[in-house]
């Protein structure tokens, strides 16, 4: 195609002229930096709609420990104690968090002052995300080669540079862990796989240090130390094991395994928890595969060989279950976490953390979310694994069997979708290219067949399906209607990744924006409003307690202490909250006097219809409060079953602290034309306790919107 | 002077009297034989700020040598206060007046003074000959110097305010015939000191007419009543000036704004603010109004937690106009920071003078209207490769260099920083840096940027055409 373009230059250029080699890899090397810049681009449609900001919640806690890394350097944040959350225990940052993200984002920023480039922190953390999105295409590019050929990688980067389930949590903003996790994760598989193909130590050695990024950088390396040797096992297992994999696991799992120990979040738990053991015991069975090699090769003799192998089968076995079972008894091994079941059982959670299962993210996918997030890769998946499967090699192995399991807990977890995202493309992209790739061998092969009329001289695979073609007639005619078929498809995938990044998920959560009467856009920037008001106008040592989801952005963003926040790593303490929030007044006081509590924040989403809101939360409080404080229970706030705050409602429910704090003084207030004073907007009915007194506390702010409402806790009264 | 005129209530006003008799009989003499034919005294209490009209009218007596200045007296916390002295001469008569301003400046007349007063001295451009009389018209402004009294109010009181001054004018000179007049925003004025002759007419006060006043004379007086003008203080402002000779004056403005009236107290009710917009909260503020140059381009308005979305900007040729809410209504004693920067065209600001150098012409002050700014900073970030600054200020300021670094910069651009306490509205004047710059320095950061791009390409080139691999491939 680019000879015909270079016709027409003048006879200087056409000196210029490239060898189809240079052509191609100027074709390939120009179109991935295209994939390079639009996998860029497109996330920052957040920016655009709104502003350079963080977005949602987690990120928040990542931005104030990023701004403390650069400020602090290295050693203050390894050993950082933070007061202002989790009153009064506090929480020993350095230790429970993986730092990746924020020692990414600090470098970044330095790297960039060392350029000269003055460009502040938090357009480093909003630009991380993109950025780390990005090299993830080149990635999945390098990856696509190792598994099929550079056609479908290029193919791959295309369709993860713009995959929604991938975009969902990597626009500009969302500066959290599985925006470089994803990064970090595809690298770690790519290297892995390229050490198994070559057998090379120092694709071994990288991958480990790949891993070693992604154990830095989010808690969902557990998948990768649990898919891998799961994969070594499958290749153990079929027949297909080799020197290659045994340098590539053991140098993969033991160096990754020491630079794993070495983040504090996870020290020793990677050689005692339940979830790493699975690595450890593929590891010695490589061993003992090896060494069985080994006698096999030095006996030489079938019978002896089979007797020897029972008995070591039988002692590695019993040392195996016993090792194990010791382990787990002294409590040497720990058990499975709670996260880890919920993954395996998807009802675990419901029946036995509700702490885990209160958060949206964390509940099962409905297949509407599988459509919206992979569109047409739903369907190219099943083919990509046909065609994986037909061409079964190492890689195409791994490739498959990491589509499966993260398909499984894409469907267990919806936030797990993110983790599948990569393999879906990789695997689709197979599909895709080898489908193109095959219809464009038929157009051409037809458009030749004329020319070499006899057929058979030329002996290429072209030619020889060229003479098929004889026999099925339209096969010309139908593969450009596939063609075109295919091309439509993928077009249509753009434009719904283009409309889904632009419409749902490039909202930062934190502004909100609605349409008005006259279709202009409306902000709601209540949130903000708020938290700006408790920065500046409460004492710098005020204690604000408010549901933990707001943790996070209480202490970033109002610089406030607070009670509980999204480490939800005491159970205890939120179920505190949860209890005060659902007692009565007087009882609550009690509580936040113990707590020391100055000011209680609640969200509220009566006036303005933002259902997100406390009330709409309420008896997940009740739960996780009732898990730990047997004197709440749930059916208490209930009627019949059913939730409810009109005049209908269960008297706790209508005298409960949650309840006074969110309607005090609404019912004074006419939130829609034609209904009565004191309609919430969101539940649609009129509430039932209109008459709220409050003795405690007292009314310190309301937002705008009045979705953000903080009350101030009185002091004791005098002891007369 | 006569001290049974006073009607005194308070044991401080007591203290005042005490001292005003004691100033009144150990009078000094003044060195020159000006004295005071006429004096008005107009004060402006509507806003936060007071403003003080001073017509003075000074004759030099026949027989004395000629006088090259007139002295102004204040009191001690006058002097604490004062954000600003300006005067001008009314010359010619009625119909062919013109104002000619004067240059003042804090004398160091300090013996003369009597119980620290401090002096200011307005300097006559033309000497005033003996026996002869001019008209000298002072405005001095004084910031915060109303004391709200409850000092704590709650959403749905207004706000009462005292201010504290003398019924005659203290002067170091003999005051024949005086007359001060002081008005307020309303109506409602809670109770004021009377010296007789006093009467009140709607929002005035009018004290006087006082006659034969002997120098430093004092009767302390005290207004209380209502204000609700927004009592903004600026606490502390920043405002870094960035040039770019490609075309641009780039301004960041970090402000740190404050409620200074009567301290809210209790309770804020949203309700109440919305449906009773008139009478809850009276005397807090929801936006400010900053006046901005013309031609500006790239105006935002945001704070440490991100954009701030509640904000109007109205551009005229002469003038724009910046609307801004804060995030939220500041009630007495609420604090709030935020950021505006915009940007503005270089060729309305950047000149040449005759000797080659550059000068970069700004206005001194703030943009906010109606605000008293504590401490004000202004950095003038000149390009990078500048020399020789030279601030023209025409009012004195503290002055220093420092070094700043932006995009791309080697060895840092030069800073002139400025800083002024107790800054107004009338501080809002143009003022100068001069410089000198050599324009080769402009190319500096195009060509870094270009050698860069062209040393990549040709690592590229390099790598590309490398083998580096230690065995032969086969």
């Amino acid at each position: 195609m680019a000879t015909t373009a270079l016709d027409f230059l003048p006879a200087p250029l056409r000196s210029l002229r490239l060898k189809t080699k240079q052509q191609e890899l100027l074709l390939r090397v120009s179109t991935l930096a295209l994939i390079y810049v639009l996998a860029f681009a497109v996330r920052l449609f957040s920016v655009l709609r709104y502003e350079s900001m963080i977005h949602e919640f987690d990120p928040y806690f990542n931005y104030r420990t990023t701004l403390f890394l650069s400020e602090n350097g290295f050693s203050e944040f390894w050993n950082w104690f933070d007061s202002e959350s989790w009153y009064p225990l506090g929480r020993v940052v350095g230790g429970t968090l993986f730092p990746g993200l924020m020692v990414t984002a600090a470098l970044l920023h330095r790297l960039l002052r060392a350029l000269s480039l003055a460009v502040h922190i938090r357009e480093v953390c909003v630009l991380t995300a993109p950025f780390f999105a990005a090299n993830t295409t080149l990635v999945a590019y390098a990856f696509g080669r190792e598994i099929w050929d550079s056609g479908a990688g290029l193919v791959a980067a295309a369709l993860i540079a713009i995959v929604p389930g991938y975009i969902s949590r990597s626009v500009a903003g969302s500066y959290d862990n599985e925006g470089v996790a994803i990064f970090a994760l595809l690298l770690t598989f790519y290297l892995f796989v390229r050490a198994v193909n070559t057998g090379s130590l120092a694709w071994a050695l990288a991958s480990a240090f790949g891993y070693f990024y992604m154990v830095s950088a989010w808690g969902g390396y557990v998948f990768i130390i649990n898919l891998v040797p799961l994969y070594v096992l499958v290749l153990l297992v079929t027949g297909r094991y080799s020197q290659r994999l045994y340098v590539a696991y053991n140098c993969m799992y033991v160096l990754g395994m020491l630079l794993a120990m070495q983040i504090r979040f996870v020290g020793f738990q990677h050689v005692q928890s339940g979830e790493h053991m699975a690595a450890m015991g593929v590891f010695f069975l490589l061993q003992v595969f090896f060494f069985l090699d080994w006698v096999k090769y030095l006996l030489n003799d079938a019978r002896l060989f089979k007797s020897f192998l029972r008995i070591t089968l039988t002692c590695v076995i019993t040392v195996g279950a016993l090792a194990l079972g010791i382990g787990t008894a002294s409590g040497y091994i720990s058990p499975w976490t709670g996260r880890f079941y919920s993954l395996l059982d998807p009802t675990y959670a419901k029946d036995h953390i509700p702490i885990i299962a209160s958060v949206s993210e964390h509940q099962p996918t409905a297949w509407s979310s599988f459509m919206f997030d992979f569109h047409i890769l739903l369907f190219l998946f099943p083919a990509g694994l046909y065609f994986c499967f037909k061409r079964l090699s190492d890689a195409t192995i791994f490739i498959v069997m990491y589509g499966l399991t993260s398909m499984y807990f894409a469907g267990v977890m919806v936030r797990l979708i993110l983790v599948a995202a990569p393999a879906v493309c990789l695997i689709s992209a197979i599909a895709a290219s080898a489908t193109i790739k095959n219809l464009t061998t038929l157009i051409r092969a037809k458009s030749k067949s004329p020319q070499a009329a006899s057929g058979k001289t030329t002996g290429s695979k072209a030619a020889a399906k060229g003479a098929v073609d004889q026999s099925l007639p339209f096969q010309h005619n139908a593969a450009i209607a596939l063609l075109l078929g295919a091309f439509y498809l993928l077009s249509r995938y753009a434009i719904h990744c283009t409309w889904v990044t632009s419409e749902a998920y490039s909202s930062p959560s934190i502004v909100l924006a609605a349409r008005g009467h006259n279709g202009g856009r409306v902000i709601f920037d209540d949130y903000r409003e708020a938290y700006y008001w408790l920065r500046q106008n409460t004492p710098p040592d005020a204690k604000i307690m408010s549901w933990w989801d707001y943790g996070y952005q209480i202490t970033a963003m109002g610089n406030r202490t607070v009670i509980v926040d999204n480490n939800t790593w005491n159970n205890t303490h939120i179920a505190t909250v949860g209890r005060a929030m659902s007692s009565y007044e007087d009882e609550a006081y009690e509580i936040m006097q113990s707590l020391d509590v100055n000011y209680v924040l609640v969200v509220f989403g009566g006036v303005t219809g933002y259902s997100s809101d406390d009330i709409n939360k309420f008896l997940w409080m009740v739960r996780i409060g009732g898990g730990v404080f047997p004197v709440i229970k749930e059916p208490d706030y209930l009627v019949n079953g059913e939730y409810r705050v009109d005049k209908g409602a269960a008297p706790k429910m209508l005298n409960c602290l949650m309840y006074k704090l969110c309607y005090y003084r609404f019912g004074e207030l006419t939130t829609e034309y034609g209904k009565p004073p004191g309609y919430d907007r969101v539940r649609g009915v009129e509430i039932g306790n209109k008459d709220i007194k409050l003795e405690y506390l007292e009314e310190a702010f309301t937002t705008s919107n009045w979705i953000v409402r903080i009350y101030k806790v009185k002091p004791p009264k005098n002891r007369s | 002077m006569p001290p049974s005129l006073q009607t005194l209530t308070t044991p401080t006003l007591l203290l005042l009297l005490l001292t005003a008799t004691a100033v009144s009989c150990s009078a000094l003499p003044p060195e020159d034989g000006i004295r005071i034919l006429s004096a008005e005294k107009r004060i402006d209490l509507t806003g936060s700020i007071v403003k003080v009209y001073l017509t003075l009218k000074v004759e030099n007596a026949p027989a004395a040598s000629d006088a090259s200045q007139v002295l102004i007296a204040f009191t001690p916390t006058e002097a604490q206060h004062l954000a600003i002295v300006k005067a001008t001469r009314a010359e010619g008569k009625r119909k062919k007046k013109t104002y000619a301003p004067l240059s003042v400046e804090a004398s160091d007349l300090a013996t003369t003074a009597l119980n620290g007063a401090r002096l200011y001295s307005v300097l006559l451009g033309a000497p005033l000959k003996p026996g002869e009389a001019t008209t000298i018209e002072v405005l001095y402004v004084l910031t915060h110097s109303l004391e709200p009294f409850p000092a704590e109010i709650s959403q749905s009181e207004s706000q009462l305010v005292y201010f504290r001054d003398s019924a005659v004018l203290l002067s170091p000179y003999h005051v024949l015939e005086q007359v001060t007049y002081i008005k307020t925003p309303s109506n409602r004025i809670e109770s004021f000191t009377r010296v007789d002759p006093t009467s009140r007419a709607g929002t005035e006060v009018k004290y006087g007419t006082y006659k034969n006043q002997a120098p430093n004379s004092y009767l302390p007086i005290l207004v209380h009543y209502e204000n609700n003008r927004p009592f903004a203080v600026v606490e502390e402002l920043v405002r870094k000036v960035e040039i770019s000779h490609w075309g641009n004056v780039q301004i960041t403005e970090h402000y740190k704004l404050k409620h200074g009236g009567a301290r809210h107290k209790g309770v804020f009710s949203r309700l109440e603010y919305q449906s009773r917009p008139s009478i809850s909260g009276a005397s807090s503020f929801k936006n400010l109004l900053a006046r901005l140059p013309p031609r500006v381009h790239s105006v935002y308005y945001r704070d440490e937690i991100g954009n701030i979305s509640t904000s109007h900007l109205r551009i005229g040729s002469l003038k724009s106009e910046l609307e801004i809410e804060p995030r939220y209504p500041l009630f007495g004693g609420w604090h709030c920071t935020f950021t505006i920067g915009y940007g503005l065209p270089l060729e309305d600001f950047l000149f040449e003078s005759e000797d080659g150098r550059r000068y970069i012409n700004l206005t001194f002050g703030c943009p906010l209207l109606d605000t008293v700014v504590d401490d004000l900073t202004i950095k003038v970030v000149l390009p990078e490769g500048s020399k020789n600054p030279q601030p023209v200020v025409p009012f004195v300021t503290e002055k220093h260099l420092e070094t700043s670094y932006s995009y791309l910069d080697v060895v840092g651009r030069t800073t002139v920083v400025l800083k002024k306490k107790n800054v107004v509205g009338e501080h809002n004047v143009p003022f100068q840096v001069y410089y000198e710059f050599n324009p080769i320095f402009m190319l500096a950061e195009p060509l870094m940027l270009v050698s860069a791009v062209l040393l990549f390409f040709v690592a590229c080139i390099a790598y590309l055409h490398m083998d580096l691999s230690i065995g032969k491939s086969s």
